[in-house]
């Protein structure tokens, strides 16, 4: 397994993502309490956090899947809770979101789960060129002879994986993804961490990874942050995060098991 | 930058009292958004179809199966006190009424609530709580259209076609009866059963069923789609969804049936 850059991330300095002074609360329960957070082209940052930090909300906010209570979102440059339908559905498109627990349409086969953006968006494209780039990229993401099981038949690992193909056949330019290695074993989760970096280096994507996975973390991870209360806590290399004396810090980390 | 205030949640009447009101509003927005979308491009032809056979073939088993024996029990029962009077003759036409009146489209109804209504609320809401419709709408397509546009003009276009086999079946039902008793043919009853069917009879009971399609469709559809709370959610948006469609099945059958009447004895 190869750790990322130590250099505390930036891509190249275009701003893609950015957030200031978020604020979610959900009956009366503040989630998040005044998040701010930069993230630049081509990086891959990282939010670690508590399961119900509110890591998930973030990331659906910056997707328009929730509405803010307060606050900025910017997307590509656009504030993604003031665009109309159409609008947000074009800004969609550039983003491949990858959920939980895969959220692949159980009623239909791998193929047909992959299929049905593909010819919503891609109008003109003949059967004959759909189904050969549906067989490419699932090709390219090790699941070959899948295309006609259904979601059930899948591992939980395939289940990313196709997951991820279902987001990658659009071309986004911004990937979000919600506990990737969440559920699967040590060894797929090194294989789907593996498969982050593979798709940032092949497709040039700026992401967002939600994770409690320290392995997770350290791997895919140019920058790291820590989310707690509902606040940004420390923000890095995987290193720097770490390095720290804070209680909050410590109790989530268990560096010898990483080491 | 917007300036930042983070708003303590404040209540108009009460917490209760709110989220009813809230509820209202949301059941009056979808089916308002139902109307809108239903008639905007892109259509999702195909995935009608699927629903339309879901829907409709796959209820023809338990919708025979009830029609025929509603037909045949309803015949026996009436049966005795028909026949105090000496007018067993009368049974087609009693039962004829009887069934495309208020039987085939109440009953067919009913099952489809529980059936088709159950089946919607608790696939939506399944797909509510494993994110797979979000996961549409990162598609960048349309969950609204795709799921509820579909099934709810499914189940509009469905139910009133079920009721009319039901109706046939039902009376089917019925001559069986009639046959092992009176020796009728089946020209003759059919005859008797429908003489005293008038136009109204039928538009009513096909408007009756195009309602009851429609509010099976919606309630389950907004249950399921709106669910929350994981598989409890899923469970309960189900059965809420039945209760829902029935109650609301009974309140239109006795407004319609006010009106149809009003139209009848006007006429």
């Amino acid at each position: 397994m190869q750790d990322k850059h130590k250099d505390g991330g930036m891509g190249n300095g275009e701003v893609v993502i950015s957030v200031r002074g978020l604020y979610k609360s959900f009956e009366d329960i503040p989630v998040l309490e005044g998040v701010d957070l930069d993230v630049y082209n081509s990086e891959n940052v990282v939010v670690l956090g508590r399961s119900g930090s509110g890591k998930s909300v973030l990331i659906k906010i910056i997707a328009g899947l929730l509405k803010p209570d307060a606050g900025v979102v910017k997307v590509m440059g656009e504030q993604v809770d003031k665009l109309k339908k159409k609008e947000l559905r074009q800004l969609r498109l550039k983003i491949g979101f990858l959920f939980q627990g895969s959220a692949l349409y159980d009623s239909m086969t791998v193929k047909e789960n992959i299929e049905f953006s593909m010819v919503r968006h891609f109008k003109n494209m003949a059967a004959s060129e759909v189904s050969k780039a549906i067989a490419e990229i699932l090709d390219s993401l090790g699941l070959e002879h899948t295309e006609n099981k259904m979601p059930s038949e899948l591992s939980g690992g395939q289940k990313k994986r196709v997951g991820i193909a279902r987001t990658l056949i659009l071309h986004p330019e911004i990937m979000l993804y919600d506990e990737p290695t969440g559920g699967l074993d040590p060894v797929t989760s090194v294989e789907i961490n593996e498969l982050i970096n593979e798709v940032q280096k092949k497709y040039n994507t700026t992401s967002i990874i939600i994770t409690h996975d320290l392995t997770c973390a350290k791997t895919t991870g140019d920058r790291v942050l820590m989310l707690h209360d509902g606040k940004f806590i420390r923000q890095g290399s995987f290193e720097e995060v770490f390095d720290s004396n804070d209680e909050r810090v410590k109790s989530f980390y268990d560096y010898n098991f990483i080491q | 930058m917007e300036p930042i205030s983070k708003q303590p949640a404040k209540y108009v009447i009460s917490k209760n009292v709110d989220s009813f009101f809230s509820e209202i509003y949301a059941i009056i927005k979808f089916i308002g958004l139902f109307f809108k979308e239903v008639f905007t491009p892109p259509y999702e032809p195909r995935e009608v179809i699927k629903q339309c056979y879901e829907i409709g073939y796959r209820s023809l088993a338990l919708i025979s199966l009830t029609g025929f024996i509603t037909g045949l029990v309803f015949t026996k029962q009436s049966r005795p006190s028909l026949s105090e009077f000496g007018a067993t003759s009368w049974l087609p036409s009693l039962v004829g009424i009887a069934i495309i009146r208020a039987l085939a489209p109440l009953i067919t109804a009913l099952i489809c609530a529980g059936k088709v209504g159950s089946n919607i609320g608790a696939e939506l809401g399944s797909m509510r709580v494993s994110e797979q419709i979000e996961a549409m709408e990162m598609s960048a397509a349309d969950p609204f259209k795709f799921l509820v546009v579909s099934r709810v003009v499914a189940t509009t276009i469905m139910v009133p076609l079920l009721v009319m086999y039901m109706g046939l079946i039902g009376l089917l039902g019925s001559y069986v009866n009639v046959h092992v008793n009176e020796q009728t043919s089946f020209t003759v009853f059919f005859h008797d059963a429908l003489v005293k069917i008038s136009f109204l009879d039928y538009t009513a009971s096909v408007i009756k069923a195009i309602v009851y399609g429609f509010t099976i469709g919606i309630v389950g559809c907004y249950k399921g789609f709106n669910a929350t709370k994981g598989t409890e959610g899923v469970g309960r948006a189900a059965n809420v969804s039945v209760v829902i469609s029935m109650f609301l099945i009974f309140i239109e059958e006795i407004i319609i049936v006010q009106i149809i009447n009003w139209i009848r004895y006007a006429g």
